[in-house]
């Protein structure tokens, strides 16, 4: 899928992270929501209650959308920083 | 232990620390986020300011508050996650997460500066992915620089302005901006402006905005009605009513909003006195004009107090340091009134403005009490239908309607839904939502890992 957001500042260094499973190359002390985000990744998470896709709507820690698991624990992607080698999945799941 | 305990590093938090630590006080200031800002000024110190020429003269007024914080000695804890908030005999007790350990930090007094969140637009898609608030896409554009490419703005309030204008001044404008006020709202506001003119600056940089978007051509429908995201895994269109017909906006995403209502968790797990604003249609913490709440103290200011904006959060910040400077004996208060005059009387002028805005932009009925059909608890996926049901078979507030399901009980704990569920109840009742009250906020404030537990060793020792 098409990126539904556009980086200001392309030029930024990048580390490897891990995305359910598959490398990803984000910059290095982005925040993981929106460098998910703007790396094309449309949905973090499917609902425990009914499976719906989710993703980020607040970005300020108050609507737990954005939630992933970061070897293994499970926490709000729009309040942690990227570095080289972190380990993310969809929370509940790599079906996401 | 410290004099000032300050959770928040937003407008009023950094202010209050410059100030306290201006006047002799020991104080600690604690965020989750990774420096000075708070959402308003969000990466002020870090990515932010590179941006200046796209986010304004106001985003940059973050700057000065946060170099000001830096110059003092204010002790400041960033991405610390505090979820436990316990009085005592002494003072106050903080508990709080912070790189995978957990840490208590003790102050005889606590100003919680914790702000505002986005009121809930509950209408049909708003979970679907791509639909967020317009304050998360001035987030995204602050601290990660990135701007979604073919997106409308709907909702109501001069923050979708701002952020439009923004989004044009990159070279990437919305769509359009689908409005849900209409031209008798303005109207029902103008006698509201004459007492307001004191807050003028506000009201001549919203003209402006307004100025910049028509230059820009960015598409404006007002008076829309029945907002519907459409999409099945995705956010793919905004269908809407205005000029008498249906009308739908292919896009990719969708940002919402219909302005912002005090961040009350806090507050509310300490138990403080709250009260309902009728004309902003939200709760906030009982204060006095320099905070004090109805624990002794506990103090309150900025937009966690009720929506008043960014400046005028500052100067509320200011008011509240140099009171609990003088109630620790560390300012007369001879002195504490006459250094609190200038701040107080910009903040004046700040609030003169609210009552226009609030009624020119006000939140639709059909937002406030959605549909039987919209899920309005987007974490546990509960409809307004469920809610008007668990009503009418007798629960009468939003603690009881949890026996009936789990409304407010997911991982937000009710940070998106609570004052859509007092809504509902007090239609359903016929009552008020000051009657219906919100539901009990317990601890942790924020999840907590068993490891994290685990580490804390209770005192005084902070990471």
């Amino acid at each position: 899928m098409k990126p539904a957001f556009r980086n200001l500042s392309p030029e930024a260094p990048c580390v490897e992270i891990l995305w359910d499973g598959a490398p990803l190359q984000l910059p290095n002390g982005a925040n993981l929501a929106g460098a998910l985000l703007a790396a094309g990744i449309g949905t973090f998470r499917k609902t425990p209650v009914s499976g719906a896709p989710r993703a980020p709507y607040c970005m300020m820690g108050s609507c737990y959308d954005c939630l992933v698991t970061i070897a293994g624990v499970t926490r709000q992607a729009c309040q942690v920083t990227v570095s080289a080698g972190l380990v993310v999945a969809p929370a509940g799941g790599s079906d996401a | 232990m410290r004099d000032l305990l300050i959770l928040g590093a937003g407008p009023a938090g950094m202010a209050a620390a410059t100030e306290a630590a201006r006047l002799g006080l020991s104080a600690t200031l604690l965020d989750e986020a990774e420096g000075p800002g708070g959402q308003i000024y969000r990466a002020i110190t870090t990515g932010g300011a590179s941006r200046a020429p796209l986010l304004g003269a106001d985003y940059m007024h973050g700057a000065t508050l946060a170099k000001d914080l830096m110059a003092s000695p204010v002790e400041q804890i960033f991405t610390a996650t505090v979820w436990d908030i316990a009085k005592s005999a002494e003072g106050v007790t903080l508990t709080y997460s912070r790189n995978g350990q957990a840490a208590q930090i003790t102050g005889k007094t606590l100003l919680l500066v914790t702000g505002a969140i986005e009121r809930p637009v509950p209408i049909p898609g708003w979970t679907l992915p791509g639909v967020m608030t317009a304050g998360a896409g001035q987030i995204l554009l602050k601290a990660s620089g990135i701007l979604p490419e073919r997106a409308v703005l709907a909702g109501s309030g001069p923050l979708l302005y701002l952020l439009a204008v923004q989004m044009a001044r990159a070279g990437m404008p919305p769509l359009a901006l689908v409005e849900t006020q209409s031209t008798r709202d303005i109207l029902r506001a103008a006698p509201l402006l004459l007492p307001g003119l004191r807050g003028w600056r506000t009201l001549l940089k919203g003209l402006g905005l307004l100025a910049e978007l028509r230059r820009h051509g960015v598409r404006r429908i007002t008076a829309a009605t029945d907002l519907a995201v459409l999409g099945t895994d995705h956010a793919t269109a905004l269908r809407f009513r205005a000029q008498g017909r249906v009308q739908e906006i292919a896009c990719a995403t969708v940002m919402l909003h219909q302005g912002v209502v005090p961040n009350t968790q806090a507050t509310r797990a300490l138990r403080l006195d709250h009260q309902w604003l009728p004309r902003q249609r939200a709760f906030a913490p009982v204060c006095d004009a320099s905070g004090a709440t109805s624990a002794p103290g506990i103090y309150v200011a900025g937009d966690g107090s009720g929506i008043a904006g960014a400046k005028a959060a500052a100067d509320a910040g200011r008011l509240a340091a140099l009171t609990i400077a003088a109630s620790l004996g560390h300012l007369t208060e001879a002195a504490r009134r006459a250094q609190s005059r200038a701040p107080a009387a910009r903040l004046s002028a700040e609030r003169a403005l609210r009552a226009f805005l609030d009624t020119a932009y006000p939140v639709p009925e059909a937002v406030l009490r959605p549909a039987d059909g919209t899920t309005v608890c987007r974490c546990e996926e509960i409809t307004a239908g469920q809610i008007r049901n668990w009503g009418r078979k007798g629960a009468m507030g939003p603690n009881q309607l949890k026996a009936f399901g789990r409304p407010g009980m997911g991982p937000c704990q009710g940070r998106s839904c609570a004052l859509t569920l007092t809504e509902l109840l007090a239609e359903t009742h016929g009552s008020s939502p000051a009657e219906i009250g919100l539901g009990r906020i317990r601890p942790p404030l924020k999840p907590v890992t068993l490891g994290e537990l685990a580490s804390l060793h209770e005192g005084d020792t902070p990471l």
